[in-house]
């Protein structure tokens, strides 16, 4: 257990010097760390995938990003202008990378969410039953073309 | 003039192509904007500015020489992931349009009056420091403490690096059950070990690593439905290594039913709950083990002092309370006392009127506002407008609020931007002429790196400097690693 947890601490510690790690932290909030260490073996080379981000106010950003990208890697990759998404850079521990899912993809993404990714997703704005975290949605081939809607954050002006 | 605002219009349109010449003999199409505190309010509300007003300059005023607010002073060591925001505050801190001033407090350096004259907007987001008190007997006891205080203690905040607390005690009461209470009693019954590389500091190390305290009680006057805590926190709380969660079965009883029909986020969370008080022991509780109560439906009516400490807290007495049609708390005829060696109150915060010139609702001790704006020159951010509730992610949606309130002020002339403000050139000159240091960006970083590098050998993130005065000195150099 002491090494799984030093093992995840050097993710975490890898993560925080960029953002392209962040596919690999994904593995911490799995139960089985050993996942990772396939990531680290030379993989095929990876297709290019397409999403399509649908801000509140209808307009639409189409982007391209690699198989095994998480749908905020894609964001942070392409400077995708989203005002604070991924505040904790993938970390589990906010839920400004909320994104909602059309059903039928929802019902198609290889994850279902964990009780840690819920309980982030309790406290968005604008939550739906196909509400997922973008760190959390790792890209397949069979994803590309997928079409995510980007919640309004600003709702809440309370005074 | 009305071509001038018509002007003025143009610099907030996302266009960064504009005739540079023409507008560089008139001030008119530089919006001077500040901003007071250096919190997550703060940073997003001037995120927000400088990628809308592409000629405006904001100014970020900081009473401390270290910025952040409450992501360096708040949030928990044991949640670093939490302080990832910082990287995007740098970045934003790094733009040409933004400038640090710190080691500058308002209603002290400087008033609202002069930041109102040198700048065309002024935003507050200073945030919600004094706490609440319960105005009960006993409790000016000593180790009958402010939690947030005691946060400020663990994480190095300088007014609350002295803070006189006692932990050779065995029980604890926490009163309140939000976030705040969550994170002091989590971080009272973590085993030290798992705090030890976190970048919380050597002082709170050093006492809690002595500390003697096995029981934690967070009593909260209402019932499992009305705490204010997230579940995530909770979730955390019932997996630490070595305590055991302790909640009374008929405190569920009038719950369970009402489960089903919750909207998911309090649904969920209740269910938690539920789960935590299925697997309470029953009987005698482990003595080897250290142990959380949940105590609900419970307001404190006096604490005593402790039998061998006589001006130290030893015991208080509760009222047990009922809920009414409302769900407010009304108290019984029943009270109960129960032992207590340290008392952390934290039961709301309240903002201080900075300035004798702020409107301020005394009462509830914030400023009035309509979705931060006080009035056209003059906004308020984060918990100094809301009060202190919601996570990151609250204060984030409001900041850009507030943030697209001043900007479309700004646009429209209701903030006439036409004639030219001094901005930080008037100011830096009074707060020269008063004797003030200020702390630059530069001089931030500078602290940032000996903190860094002072952690490094104690394997933590950061050992961070807690006197003002040697932040200052490390500022500009001297003091060094």
């Amino acid at each position: 257990m002491a090494k799984v947890l030093a093992f995840s601490r050097i993710l975490r510690s890898l993560h925080n010097t960029k953002y392209i790690s962040r596919s690999l932290i994904k593995c911490q909030h799995t139960s089985a760390p050993l996942q990772c260490s396939s990531k680290t073996q030379p993989l095929p080379k990876k297709e290019i995938v397409e999403v399509t981000f649908v801000k509140a106010n209808g307009e639409r950003i189409k982007v391209k990003g690699k198989e095994g990208d998480s749908l905020l890697d894609i964001v942070v990759n392409n400077s995708v202008d989203l005002d604070g998404y991924g505040a904790c850079e993938g970390t589990l521990t906010c839920s400004t990378c909320h994104l909602i899912f059309k059903k039928e993809d929802f019902d198609r993404l290889p994850d279902k969410a964990t009780d840690e990714e819920l309980d982030m997703l309790d406290l968005a704005y604008d939550l739906a039953d196909t509400s997922r975290l973008g760190c959390q949605i790792i890209m397949r081939k069979d994803l590309s073309g997928l079409e995510v809607r980007v919640p309004a954050t600003v709702n809440d002006a309370r005074s | 003039m009305r071509q001038l605002l018509l002007w003025v219009g143009h610099t907030c349109n996302r266009l960064r192509i504009l005739p540079q010449k023409r507008f560089s003999s008139s001030a008119a199409s530089t919006p001077k904007i500040c901003i007071v505190g250096s919190g997550p309010a703060s940073f997003y509300a001037a995120q927000h500015l400088i990628k809308t007003l592409p000629r405006a300059e904001v100014d970020i005023y900081e009473q401390l020489p270290v910025p952040f607010g409450l992501v360096r002073f708040g949030v928990a060591p044991d949640h670093p992931e939490v302080k990832n925001v910082m990287n995007t505050f740098t970045k934003t801190a790094k733009s040409p349009q933004l400038r640090f001033i710190g080691n500058v407090t308002l209603g002290r350096d400087l008033s609202l009056r002069e930041l109102r004259d040198a700048y065309h907007a002024v935003l507050l987001a200073y945030g919600a420091d004094e706490d609440q008190e319960l105005g009960v007997n006993g409790e000016k006891l000593s180790n009958v403490l402010s939690a947030r205080r005691f946060v400020g203690w663990y994480n190095g905040l300088p007014r609350d690096t002295d803070l006189p607390v006692d932990l050779n005690v065995e029980e604890v009461a926490v009163l309140g059950q939000g976030n705040v209470a969550l994170d002091v009693a989590r971080i009272l019954l973590t085993p030290i070990d798992r705090l030890k590389n976190t970048d919380i500091t050597e002082h709170a190390l050093e006492a809690l690593s002595r500390s003697r305290v096995r029981r934690v009680r967070l009593i909260g006057r209402r019932g499992p439905l009305q705490v204010a805590f997230t579940i995530k926190e909770l979730r955390e709380m019932l997996a630490l290594p070595d305590c055991i969660t302790v909640c009374k079965l008929q405190d569920f009883e009038a719950v369970r039913p009402l489960v089903p029909g919750l909207e998911r986020p309090r649904r969920r969370l209740t269910e938690l709950l539920c789960k935590a008080a299925d697997s309470s022991p029953s009987g005698d509780l482990d003595e080897s083990k250290r142990h959380f109560h949940l105590v609900f439906f419970r307001s404190p009516l006096s604490f005593y002092p402790s039998p061998d400490v006589p001006h130290a807290v030893g015991s208080m007495k509760l009222v047990v309370n009922q809920l009414d049609g409302q769900q407010q708390a009304v108290p019984t005829a029943i009270t109960e006392t129960v032992q207590c060696g340290l008392v952390l109150r934290s039961i709301g915060y309240r903002s201080t009127q900075a300035d004798p010139a702020l409107p301020f609702d005394t009462g509830r001790g914030r400023v009035p506002n309509i979705s931060g704006v006080v009035h056209p020159g003059l906004y308020v951010a984060g918990w100094l407008a809301t009060g202190p509730v919601g996570v990151i992610l609250s204060t984030m949606t409001q900041a850009f609020g507030v943030g697209r309130a001043v900007e479309a002020d700004v646009c429209s002339g209701r903030v006439d931007a036409s004639q030219a403000r001094p901005g930080h050139t008037a100011v830096a000159k009074l707060l020269s002429d008063r004797g003030v240091t200020t702390v630059s960006w530069k001089d931030w970083e500078r602290v940032d790196a000996v903190e860094r590098s002072r952690g490094e050998k104690v394997g933590k993130p950061r050992e961070k400097i807690v006197d003002v005065q040697e932040m200052l000195a490390v500022s500009v150099g001297a003091g060094g690693t």
